[in-house]
């Protein structure tokens, strides 16, 4: 069960009032502008809240990732602009192949890219990595074997995404690993595309908690026609329908959380639960998007205002790991390759206690 | 603003255990059945049926053994339900009675009327309709007319109820009627609710009414000078609105709102087959993640009712969400493998034709979609 046990308790509270202190307006500008929030990442860190998935005897918490589902939430609603989510996902791959977590902000690479791992080197080009500069190391998952490797051993080309958030393209000539090791898990995609998916699931839920919760009070405060816009029953309807699909958004990424903690060493069905979350938190984000920003009116068009740093996000995020079309194929060909006499059966099981 | 959450839940050993005896049922019950019968879901009846439910303990199964319940969980319910659901089985005659009257009887009827009523109910065998709204009172319900006058011995109803589901086939109507005149101050106080003999009480008129679909589901119902006893007002004469809100309740949360449609999904898959093109498999991947994602905020719901907490703002959202999912479902379906269905066709056809059509209702019934999200707007603090 998850958000009930102590860990979860603990680490919601830190999240939770360590991200609502220090991501500002201010740091969120910045951010975008450039500057590393080196205060924000250390403050992260110092409060353990970084390495929560990586076993203790690896530099991790050891918590499940139902206990770690609040911390992704958080960092999505609170904008969060460090690879907090990556490191927690990247220190999770590094402790299941038994590889020492290192310090810092870690650069996951999404899986199903065209890199090659051969004679103890890697060899190709990455692109999109999340905050690959600002990372000491980069971790690449290629056919279960899990490879940790400093950045200063390849070239970063620096990007970024439409929320400007570091997106890099990463060229690996032969570079080496300072450690290598071996996921001894049974899965049909990619582990880290997987885990991102995952990840950014529950930032989305927390974005989109976000957006409502701003056009909510944004309602409540504008007057027009001589009272708050929230009484009129086309803005209410409005938002009730996004706050629905935020809400199913959040129970969809808590379910793929937990639906990891039950896979064990096969994630052949927790990745049904990840796709579902992806798939649902991209549709659901359409609607949240639409519904934030229309109640905002022009306020929330401006660079002023600080709707677009969520939103915007959202948008990015739908596209990263995996869009809903995506996933929603990978599921979809399960579904008929089983055939409609399975559909119900399968389903009832994949989610069984 | 409230804290909307779904604690994901999952269903106790007891109740996966109880999951593989109702499908040996069904498929003992609904060999051959076919699948434009089975689109019907649970507005399909079967008495037959219905009893041999009963006859397994699976009507009533949350109430208390003395009346005949089950005296089960809520999630061994929900199994039963979400089976018979997915199977499409004709679970309509008893559903309302299994759903809301029951239940309504059991926490605000008297003693003598729960010993009269209940274990008839949980053997299948008696049936129950619910009279809310009228012709002009349909999601403003307190604006119903229809009213009851104290007699000697009982009191005299006059008015009209309409959308009578059922009325024409059920034992009983629970009706909510004015027993004093409308408050101006007060819309809701003044209401009661009867338990109506449908069978016996003279003055009582049925009048079916037919619907886009060419089915006869629900009903006009006449009330001229109709005598009830005085033991047929249900809970305290002014307090029906109260009785009604928890009652809605019960009919919000259930797997019946996001499953109706689903034998629509199960043609659709078998229609488009293992060789699928991209977009084909990516259009029933989507629907695929809502049902299993639905699935799992319907399972959350039944573990809060099971832990007695009455979770109206998150019911009122899985509605929302679940009637939007099978009302859109032969709109995607069209969209992934668009036909103009024939009624000599095959099951997909069918299907598709009677969910076209019946799909209308679904934002309608137990309370309009904008209903719902005026409960999820008042959740957020928007009034």
């Amino acid at each position: 069960m998850t958000g009930t046990s102590e860990m979860a308790n603990i680490l919601a509270e830190a999240a939770g009032r360590l991200l609502e202190d220090h991501v500002t307006r201010g740091v969120l500008g910045a951010a975008e502008d450039g500057t590393w929030p080196s205060d924000l990442w250390q403050v992260l860190e110092d409060n353990g809240l970084t390495q929560p998935l990586a076993p203790e005897d690896r530099g991790g918490r050891g918590a499940s990732f139902a206990d770690a589902f609040v911390i992704a939430f958080a960092a999505g609603r609170r904008r969060a602009p460090v690879p907090l989510v990556e490191t927690m996902a990247a220190g999770w791959l590094l402790g299941r192949a038994g590889i020492e977590v290192p310090a810092g902000p870690l650069a996951l690479i999404d899986g199903g890219g065209d890199l090659t791992f051969k004679d103890g080197a890697l060899s190709g080009v990455a692109e999109g990595v999340p905050w690959a500069a600002q990372a000491g190391h980069l971790v690449a998952e290629i056919d279960g074997t899990v490879a940790l490797i400093p950045t200063d051993a390849v070239t970063i080309t620096p990007d970024r995404n439409m929320a400007g958030e570091p997106r890099d393209t990463v060229t690996f000539a032969k570079a080496k690993p300072s450690g290598t090791g071996t996921l001894d898990l049974t899965a049909t995609l990619p582990v880290a595309r997987t885990l991102g998916a995952l990840m950014r699931a529950a930032q989305m839920a927390g974005a989109m908690e976000g957006a409502v919760t701003l056009a909510v009070q944004h309602a409540g405060d504008r007057e027009q026609f001589g009272r708050p816009i929230a009484k009129f029953q086309a803005i209410q309807q409005m938002l009730a329908r996004a706050a629905a699909r935020a809400a199913q958004a959040r129970s969809a990424a808590e379910t793929a959380f937990l639906a990891l903690d039950r896979a064990g060493d096969d994630l052949t069905d927790a990745e049904w639960d990840v796709a579902a979350a992806k798939v649902v938190a991209g549709e659901a984000a359409e609607i949240v998007y639409d519904a934030a920003h229309q109640t905002h009116g022009a306020i929330g068009f401006t660079y002023e205002h600080e709707l677009h740093f969520t939103t915007r996000r959202l948008w990015a995020w739908r596209g990263e790991f995996g869009a809903e079309t995506f996933w929603a194929q990978d599921i979809g060909r399960r579904v008929l390759a089983r055939g409609a006499d399975n559909l119900w059966p399968d389903l009832t099981a994949r989610q069984m206690g | 603003m409230e804290d909307i959450r779904f604690t994901p839940g999952l269903l106790p050993p007891e109740a996966e255990a109880l999951r593989a005896e109702v499908r040996t049922f069904i498929a003992d019950h609904l060999k051959g059945y076919p699948g434009v019968k089975r689109a019907k879901s649970w507005s399909g009846a079967d008495p037959e049926f219905s009893k041999a439910m009963g006859a397994r303990g699976w009507i009533g199964m949350t109430w208390p053994t003395e009346y005949g319940g089950g005296g089960r969980s809520f999630l061994e319910r929900y199994v039963v339900l979400e089976e018979m659901l997915a199977a499409g089985a004709p679970v309509s005659a008893h559903w309302v009675a299994d759903r809301q009257s029951g239940p309504l009887l059991l926490k605000f009827g008297t003693e003598d009327q729960r010993r009269k009523y209940i274990p008839a109910i949980t053997r299948g065998e008696s049936y129950f309709c619910i009279g809310m709204s009228e012709p002009n009172s349909g999601s403003d319900l307190a604006s119903i007319r229809t009213r009851a006058e104290k007699t000697a011995d009982g009191w005299r109803i006059n008015g009209q109820k309409i959308w009578t589901s059922k009325a024409h086939t059920a034992h009983h109507m629970i009706a909510l009627v004015r027993t004093r005149p409308q408050d101006p101050k007060d819309r809701h106080a003044g209401l009661s609710q009867f338990l109506i003999d449908m069978k016996e009480t003279k003055g009582v008129t049925i009048r079916p009414i037919r619907n886009m679909a060419g089915e006869q589901m629900f009903n006009e119902v006449f009330f001229e000078d109709a005598e009830v006893p005085a033991d047929a007002l249900v809970g305290t004469e002014g307090g029906g609105w109260g009785q009604v809100t928890t009652e809605l309740a019960f009919e919000r949360s259930g797997p019946e709102r996001y499953l109706s449609s689903y034998q629509l999904l199960f043609e659709l898959v078998r229609e488009i087959g293992a060789d699928a093109g991209p977009a084909e498999a990516a259009g029933i991947g989507r629907l695929a993640a809502h049902l299993s994602t639905l699935r799992q905020m319907s399972i959350s719901i039944a573990t809060m009712l099971e832990r007695g907490e009455t979770p109206n703002l998150a019911a009122a959202i899985v509605k929302e969400l679940g009637v939007a999912y099978e009302q859109d479902m032969p709109g995607k379906a069209h969209d992934i493998a668009g036909i103009s269905p024939r009624t000599g066709g095959g099951d997909f056809d069918q299907v598709m034709a009677y969910m076209t059509m019946a799909a209308r209702s679904f934002s309608l019934r137990g309370g309009t979609r904008e209903i719902m999200r005026g409960i999820i707007a008042r959740g957020l603090g928007l009034r």
